[in-house]
């Protein structure tokens, strides 16, 4: 049965739901600490949503110095699966396993919606349960959120297909709309809302959270 | 314990929500003519004398931990 890890930083918020979302998507989910030295021979990682040391400093700033992040980044260079939702794509990109920050919102809010998104590439381990062009609804919450790059960086990322989610109605001022990205390699992926949320018909919008799970268990599984 | 500080300052073509609400408070209290841009100041105590290998090191610490690069510039200043 594919393995998905779960790290858990102080201050982690969606560890859990994270854990559970793997769980209901048909895969082992083990939990991860961000102390440890090891992953645990987990095939995929997901780092969760949440305010990892209280978001002091910048978000994610302190989170990606644990020891775990260094035996992240090296999986992830060899391109393990790796899912950063919101904290957790603040953390890849201070990683820069992502490239460009996350600012505060435009306006100052925090912001918790149903948020519509389009799926921009299915062509990521994250996404490949997707179809290009696809329109998917899943929670988003949080103050910080206005992803911000060098001109330059989001030609290349654009001109190389790695801009992976783009708000439908920019909520927070995003450059190019976007909500989420990839590496050249299409292993890394972070976003800013939460697909875990969307999981189960109680108490999300939509289910599309759960294709994020299923492609990666799909990518593990052809390997 | 001498001190070293390190600004931390949004780079200019990065929008500053944060220095635009401030700007936008002062604007209501009667402040006039004031454009708020909000960074971070980091007060830092060092151990020894402050060397140019000092400085440098402090320099690392601000590029690897206090600042991000992508959307801040910071400067070492020798208080």
């Amino acid at each position: 049965m594919t393995r998905i890890g779960v790290v858990t930083f102080p201050g982690s918020l969606d560890d859990h739901d994270a854990l559970r979302a793997v769980k209901l998507s048909g895969a082992e989910a083990v939990p991860l600490w961000h102390g440890a030295d090891s992953v645990n021979d987990v095939d995929a990682i997901i780092l969760p949503g949440g305010f990892s040391y209280g978001d002091y400093l910048r978000c994610g700033a302190i989170a990606r110095f644990s020891p775990i992040m260094d035996v992240i980044i090296d999986q992830a260079r060899k391109g393990m699966p790796v899912l950063g939702i919101c904290n957790g794509f603040q953390l890849l990109c201070e990683a820069h396993l992502l490239e460009g920050a996350m600012i505060r919102n435009v306006d100052q809010h925090f912001i918790c919606r149903d948020q519509k998104l389009r799926v921009e590439t299915a062509d990521t381990t994250w996404t490949c349960a997707f179809e290009r062009g696809q329109e998917i609804v899943i929670a988003l919450k949080n103050g910080e959120g206005n992803y911000q790059a060098a001109p330059e960086t989001l030609k290349r990322l654009e001109d190389n297909d790695q801009v992976v989610f783009r708000y439908i109605d920019n909520p927070n001022g995003s450059a190019n709309d976007i909500a989420g990205i990839t590496n050249e390699r299409g292993n890394v992926v972070g976003l800013m809302p939460h697909p875990e949320h969307n999981v189960e018909e109680l108490t999300g919008a939509s289910l599309d959270g759960k294709t994020f799970f299923e492609s990666a268990i799909k990518f593990l599984t052809a390997r | 314990m001498p001190r070293v500080v390190v600004n931390v300052m949004p780079k200019p073509e990065i929008l500053d929500p944060q220095g635009k609400a401030v700007t936008g408070a002062l604007k209501r209290l009667g402040f006039d003519g004031m454009t708020v841009r909000q960074g971070k100041r980091f007060e830092i105590e060092i151990d020894g004398e402050v060397t140019p290998e000092a400085l440098q090191q402090v320099a690392a610490a601000a590029e690897k931990l206090l600042a991000n690069t992508v959307i801040e510039t910071f400067e070492v200043v020798n208080a």
